[in-house]
């Protein structure tokens, strides 16, 4: 049982909405560890494979965003996820014209 | 590969269903077979079993095919396409209650996933309110 923590800054100009979400969670259910995120490090912890619940916290543009993971490549499920939104969602090719997505 | 679980959009109006799967191609990715039907055969509003039936077979995945739905002849009608099924095919495919939009996009993010069936319904229908 292995347990990895991080956060990073979000800095989507739309904040966490759909897309961004979509992609986190499409992304956190590839591995196998449970992993949460948190606007604040002390929680509440939300299960990151839930589009419905992660699309409920509305982290804005400027949050900071915790991450923690236990299990099976928790490590690797945390750095994965953080490289994502540190990639701004690979989003910028895909232009300013879908920017509320 | 795993197939994933396939997403049906069946709603009155096939601008609403036909942007309700564009909406699942470009926010979830083209690794989950989605397809959409709406209208009747005359040109208006309503919904067809013959047309839900072929869509079914388009979106088709032996892992199971998630149908969602808008407003009364939409359900009642994919009731009936499922009925009409094999018997094989019937268990395969359910009827999701959970709102047509929001609930196709998530249902396709839990499908890409190679979730199964029955997760892909739950996870649709925790929009629902309870």
């Amino acid at each position: 049982m292995t347990e990895a923590t991080n956060s990073t800054l979000l800095t989507h100009s739309a904040g966490l909405h759909a897309r961004p979400t979509l992609k986190l969670t499409i992304l956190a259910k590839t591995f196998a560890a449970k992993i949460e995120l948190a606007v604040k490090p002390e929680g509440p912890w939300i299960d990151a494979k839930s589009v419905v619940k992660v699309m409920a916290m509305k982290a804005p543009k400027g949050s900071t965003l915790h991450f923690r993971a236990s299990g099976d490549k928790a490590e690797e499920a945390v750095a994965a996820i953080v490289a994502l939104v540190d990639r701004d969602f690979d989003e910028a090719a895909e232009g300013e014209k879908a920017a509320h997505g | 590969m795993s197939a994933n679980v396939g997403i049906v959009i069946v709603s009155h109006s096939p601008k609403v269903a036909e942007g309700a799967a564009d909406m699942v191609r470009q926010m979830v990715g083209a690794e989950v077979p989605v397809a959409w039907t709406g209208g009747n055969p005359d040109g208006g509003l309503g919904t067809s079993v013959p047309a839900i039936i072929e869509a079914i077979d388009k979106a088709w995945s032996d892992s199971g095919v998630a149908i969602l739905v808008d407003l009364g002849g939409a359900e009642t009608n994919s009731e009936m396409a499922v009925e009409m099924l094999d018997q094989d095919r019937q268990g395969k495919v359910v009827v999701c209650n959970a709102p047509i939009v929001e609930g196709a996009v998530i249902a396709a993010a839990e499908a890409a996933s190679g979730a199964s069936l029955a997760d892909v319904k739950k996870t649709a229908e925790e929009l629902s309110p309870q």
